[in-house]
């Protein structure tokens, strides 16, 4: 009862408020909403946006988990954009400078990436768990820092290489390319971004059905009764946080392995902070995250056809800033409703006076 | 009793709330200038009766009335402005305050915050017997001052009609007796007091009348003076009277805990919490701590739990020490933990209950096999939980936080029996719990005794803790000060014991003082 009231009211309403938020800023500015997004949703079938959707849902995806697993404790990981940004460029680095056969080489520059994004994000772990600094400080910190960094290890004169008016890393071998689906003229789908739907399978296995994701859930829920009931905080601070660098550090593995092959200047830059803001609208749920990062990745590729109608393109980062918000509120009232509701619903069922 | 017009009477008051009724057509009428008892178990809805009465929340049905006139308060500050006060069982003072800045704060526009309202203050002082000056910061104040404070702040207010919420909860027999020569000196001034308490000796030695309240609605009010403590608690219980008594001894000669020089200090500097503490726990065997809260009884539980770290001593459970185990290692080698708050450290109240089950034992089947979850074997438990401990729930998919406070503890007791522990550590088990669940958790508990489980008891309700234990500890400042002897031992003496009062009866054995050893070193 009330699984489809309390899981997907709250997100529809979000939407349809933040919705109804852009159309009423677009009659103010002068615009035809429902031309606007008219538009928005015919563009979808046009050239390459709907693989580019795919491809972009992939990503979004990969970060959103890294998010929602420290979330689940109530651990912010605001690093997320840094150690995906840390991860590529190590990752790309080594499989630029190594020869190994096809399928192990790209294994082998995942697996990088993985523990790159780990270590990165060890720093503000340690940082709290050893001198309780914040992790939402020191998180924010390390961006800063990842940009310095792979700024300076793409120098010409450290692992770098000028092309053009480009800077990037020696491009990787076609050992370690991860070959796409190709669609013709429709684009290509990215052949890692199965592996983010692997990841969101074994993300659901291991909070539902593993010692770890219990004890992860436990202690984001109560952190006292968690405490009460053995569950190590120090302990789990420490592996959620490199759990979620690790997952980071593969953000950008689709786009370098299947299309780009190196880290240039040109790397995307923001897609950590849309994974908090993706994490937060499915609500750590790995279904939920699939539907937000679909609905993300559309609201930006889709986004880029209203300059042709002469409306402004940040209208959509308009909208997803009011859906997060939205979003938020509703899945507060939602959990309220529905509490209540059980306890109604217990009482009725003991037909009790049976008071607290 | 005065024909005058009541000062407060309150007709069909109904109040629902989620999944319970927490008051139904409730009568009662308060004469002017008496002490108005209201009495009923843990649970039985005496609380919301006063919130509704202090414009805390709104009846469903039913009116107030308040000296012969009509009255329907939306807030507090309704109730204030009809002259009724509120003394909350947990005092709501700021500590770094001064008694004068309590008492002003929020009442600014009556006497304004200099001279006047000093001078109003210490008028009222008087009748409260409170002699601190009003400039006294309230931190450095004892519990039965800080209460007076709070009579204080009502009686500023303008309050006529005061209502106290279990007012000896936090006061040991000796201060509760100051209390009550302080109540009877306001009375004769015309004050009126409705005394909330389930505890009937108290309530026969104050109250000029006695309202019962079962189950959310009023049985009946009776002459204290006419009627014995027997027929009122039959009264409020309906039925006969569960005991904690525990019939014979089972206690063994094997040692489960042993607890020796443990010491805790909280931050650098500072008084340790725990001093030095010796306690031995035997199979069989209820050692019961008994002590005025914060005195390092929480601290002493977190400790041979696991969840603070022991600054110095050992722990030893059996022959093992477990001093430099986490808390999950403790709970695998076999102790049972029934924390002291339930909501905050006992369940996960918006997770279902066959989670709840697992928390504490996600390492042990029959919850989990190895890093896997066994759903299917915690749903099971859980049910048998549910079935053996009378757990009222439609299912156990429910969220915790969806049952009662009885069926909640109950749950709580449940899972901290499974798995065959050898060692419990109860914190106020039956705290705020109803009577037919403080019953059952009671027999539980000396079901598990009988078999041989060690119990170190912490209780605030010195009935439950005489009752129950074989040995008793008196607890002072973080150290175990004196031994009772539950076969004789009363609760007063034990009250004087708790505060350090001195020895008064042959049933406690106070402990020769040793040099407290301040040994200070670097502390979280």
């Amino acid at each position: 009862m009330g699984i489809l009231r309390g899981k997907l009211l709250p997100p529809v309403l979000a939407i349809l408020f933040s919705a109804l938020l852009c159309g009423i800023a677009l009659v103010v500015s002068g615009a035809n909403p429902l031309r606007a997004f008219g538009v928005m949703l015919s563009q979808v079938g046009e050239g390459t946006t709907a693989v580019d959707i795919i491809n972009s849902t992939g990503t979004y995806y990969i970060a959103a988990l890294a998010v929602a697993i420290g979330f689940q404790m109530n651990l912010f990981n605001i690093g997320v954009e840094g150690q995906y940004r840390v991860a590529a460029v190590v990752a790309a680095v080594v499989g630029g400078s190594i020869a190994l056969p096809p399928g192990l080489h790209a294994l082998v520059i995942i697996l990088t990436a993985a523990v790159a994004g780990a270590l990165w994000a060890a720093v503000p772990a340690i940082l709290k768990v050893t001198r309780g600094v914040n992790e939402v400080i020191s998180t924010i910190m390390m961006n800063g820092l990842a940009l310095g960094l792979a700024a300076y290890l793409i120098g010409s004169d450290v692992f770098g290489e000028l092309r053009g008016n480009n800077i990037r890393t020696p491009e990787i071998p076609e050992s370690g390319w991860v070959p796409g689906i190709s669609f013709g003229s429709s684009g290509t789908v990215f052949g890692l971004v199965f592996l983010a739907a692997l990841l969101g399978v074994g993300y659901w296995v291991m909070m539902n059905r593993t010692r770890f994701g219990f004890e992860l859930r436990a202690s984001g829920e109560s952190a006292t009764a968690a405490a009460a009931g053995g569950v190590n905080a120090k302990k789990m601070v420490l592996i959620a946080m490199l759990l979620s660098g690790a997952i980071a550090g593969l953000v950008s593995m689709p786009e370098i392995l299947g299309r780009d092959h190196t880290y240039n200047l040109n790397f995307p830059a923001g897609i950590g902070f849309s994974g908090i803001a993706i994490a937060l609208l499915g609500r750590n749920h790995p279904g939920g995250i699939a539907f937000a990062a679909v609905l993300w990745a559309f609201l930006d590729k889709s986004g880029l056809a209203l300059d042709n109608v002469q409306v402004p393109r940040e209208i959509v980062t308009i909208m997803q800033g009011a859906i997060v918000l939205s979003v938020v509120v509703a899945y507060e009232v939602v959990r309220r409703f529905e509490l209540a509701a059980q306890q109604r619903q217990v009482g009725r069922q003991l037909g009790t006076v049976d008071a607290a | 009793m005065s024909t005058t017009t009541p000062a407060v009477v309150l007709s069909g008051i109904t109040k629902r709330f989620p999944g319970v009724v927490a008051n139904s057509d409730v009568h009662l009428s308060v004469q002017v200038g008496e002490v108005h008892a209201l009495c009923g178990e843990n649970g039985a809805g005496k609380s919301t009766l006063m919130k509704i009465l202090y414009g805390m929340q709104q009846p469903d049905e039913g009116t107030i009335e308040v000296a012969g006139k009509q009255v329907r308060f939306r807030t507090p500050a309704d109730a204030i402005k009809a002259g009724i006060g509120m003394v909350h069982q947990h005092f709501m003072l700021a500590d770094n305050l001064t008694v004068q800045e309590n008492v002003v704060l929020g009442a600014e526009s009556l006497h304004g915050i200099g001279g006047k309202a000093r001078k109003r203050i210490l008028e009222l002082a008087k009748a409260t017997g409170l002699t601190v000056d009003p400039g006294v910061l309230v931190e450095r104040l004892g519990v039965a001052d800080r209460q007076r404070v709070e009579i204080l702040k009502v009686l500023y207010r303008g309050a006529k009609v005061i209502i106290l919420d279990e007012p000896t909860a936090v006061l040991v027999p000796q201060e509760v007796d100051e209390l009550f020569a302080t109540l009877r000196g306001m009375r004769e001034q015309g004050f009126t007091f409705l005394f909330i308490s389930h505890k009937l000796d108290e309530v026969r030695a104050i109250a000029d009348s006695v309202t019962v309240i079962r189950r959310g609605t009023t049985v009946g009010t009776a002459d204290p003076k006419a009627v014995s403590s027997r027929q009122l608690a039959e009264m409020m219980v309906g039925s006969e009277l569960p005991s904690p008594e525990t019939r014979e001894s089972t206690v063994t000669d094997r040692v489960v805990l042993r607890v020796e020089n443990l010491g805790l200090v909280a931050a650098e500097g500072t008084r340790p919490v725990l001093d030095d503490i010796d306690l031995v726990v035997r199979a069989g065997e209820i050692v019961g701590i008994a002590g005025v809260e914060g005195n390092g009884q929480t601290e002493l539980v977190e400790t041979v739990m696991g969840i603070r770290k022991a600054h110095h001593g050992r722990v030893l459970l059996g022959d093992k020490d477990v001093t430099r185990l986490g808390t999950l290692a403790r709970r695998e080698a076999g102790i049972g933990y029934i924390p002291e708050d339930r909501h905050r450290q006992g369940l996960l109240l918006e997770q279902p209950l066959w989670a709840n089950r697992i928390l504490g034992h996600q390492t042990r089947g029959p919850v989990s096999k190895g890093q896997w979850l066994d759903l299917a074997g915690a749903k099971k438990d859980t049910r048998r939980i549910v079935d053996e401990f009378d757990v009222r729930t439609p299912g156990i998919d429910v969220a915790a936080v969806a049952l009662s406070g009885g069926n909640q503890q109950k749950l709580v007791v449940g899972r901290e029996l499974s798995g065959d522990p050898v060692l419990l550590i109860a914190s106020h088990p039956t705290r705020g719990v109803d009577v037919g669940a403080q019953a059952l958790i009671w027999d539980e508990i000396k079901n598990a005794r009988a078999r041989g489980l060690a119990v170190l008891l912490i209780s605030a309700d010195l009935d439950e803790l005489i009752g129950l234990s074989d040995t008793i500890r008196v607890m002072l400042r973080g150290r175990l000060v004196a031994d009772a002897d539950p076969a004789t031992v009363t609760p007063e003496d034990l009250g004087s014991a708790m505060t350090g009062a001195g020895a008064t009866s042959a049933a406690v054995a106070e402990h020769a003082p040793g040099a407290a050893k301040a040994s200070e070193s670097e502390g979280e």
